[in-house]
């Protein structure tokens, strides 16, 4: 087991084995994006209260999930980096920092513009909405920090502190629906309860979810692969698989 | 099928504008972030190429020169 994890934790042996995997996410990816984005916005049924507004849903919640796992994933990499000195997770946590960056504004701006139809505005001061903007600001407060440092240790160092204690805030959006007295409704999705909403309204976003997931993993994995090149630039293997690939 | 027509698809009911800015921008999020991702993958492999072609004819054009197999050539 532990062999494997320090094998896995290899640079090459990561870069050989996203290899395999990669194409396999992708292919998940657009199938499930796909599949889910045609029948979210033409075949589920309109909501009897918002009408067909609702379809916001298929891009609003799979972002906001993925907006929030980034963050713990990064957190958890940049465990693995500190404790273990593994640096492909400091690596792929560099590369997940802009895409939660991108899924949080994607939940922001989707949600201001389901709100206008719904609420009747686009922005409200409470918990849900607040702790969501506080995480588009910690995402660029990670990315900031590894540009700040001209030792790329320090930076990876401080970016990893950053996202493990900025994780707190993930409870706090996850459980602000129930604490305060929000706008937001209270959880719609949820895997472990019976869906409150009818099947056809609820598995095309279960399949976004997953789609939203896969690509997250698919892109991941291509961009560590990327920054292990970047980084790794000078090493014997990385030159030769340069050769390769002409 | 929810909808009757295609125009009725466009129109969503009223809320077309709604939904489809945020479709729209989520799709050209992703997009770009795909197009993004291979690009950067290109322009590093072309790099390496390079590195590798000049260092080539480094070592094979003039004498031995001395450098240190994992070290930097002196470029940016």
């Amino acid at each position: 087991m532990w062999t494997f994890i320090h094998k896995l934790g290899s640079p090459r042996w990561f870069y050989a084995i996203s290899a395999r995997l990669q194409p396999w996410f992708w292919a998940a990816a657009a199938l499930l994006l796909l599949v889910g984005s045609v029948w979210g916005l033409a075949f589920a049924p309109a909501d009897y209260q918002q009408g067909n507004s609702f379809r916001i849903i298929y891009v609003h919640v799979p972002a906001a999930f993925l907006a929030q796992s980034i963050f713990v994933a990064m957190a958890v990499a940049g465990l693995i980096f500190m404790v273990w000195k593994i640096k492909v997770a400091d690596m792929a946590a560099a590369m997940m920092a802009p895409l939660g960056a991108a899924m949080t504004f994607i939940a922001l701006f989707s949600g201001a513009v389901w709100g206008m139809p719904t609420w009747g505005t686009w922005w409200m001061w409470d918990a849900r909405l607040t702790s969501m903007l506080i995480l588009l600001f910690l995402y660029f407060g990670v990315i900031a920090l590894r540009g700040a440092f001209s030792s790329r240790d320090s930076a990876s160092r401080a970016a990893s502190v950053l996202a493990m204690v900025g994780v707190i805030n993930i409870p706090i959006i996850k459980y602000s629906v129930d604490w305060w007295y929000t706008l937001h409704q209270p959880a719609t999705f949820t895997v472990t309860s019976r869906p409150s909403m009818p099947m056809e309204m609820w598995l095309p976003l279960l399949i976004m979810l997953l789609g939203f997931y896969s690509f997250f993993i698919a892109l991941t994995l291509m961009r560590t692969r990327s920054e292990i090149l970047r980084r790794e630039s000078t090493k014997r293997w990385v030159r030769d698989l340069a050769a390769e690939e002409a | 099928m929810a909808f009757a027509s295609f125009n009725e698809f466009l129109a969503m009911g009223g809320h077309g504008p709604y939904v489809w800015t945020s479709w729209a921008v989520t799709a050209a999020l992703l997009g770009g972030i795909v197009i993004h991702a291979r690009s950067e993958r290109r322009q590093l492999l072309r790099n390496l190429q390079r590195r590798a072609r000049r260092e080539r004819r480094l070592a094979g054009g003039r004498a031995p020169v001395s450098h240190q197999r994992g070290g930097h050539v002196d470029d940016t």
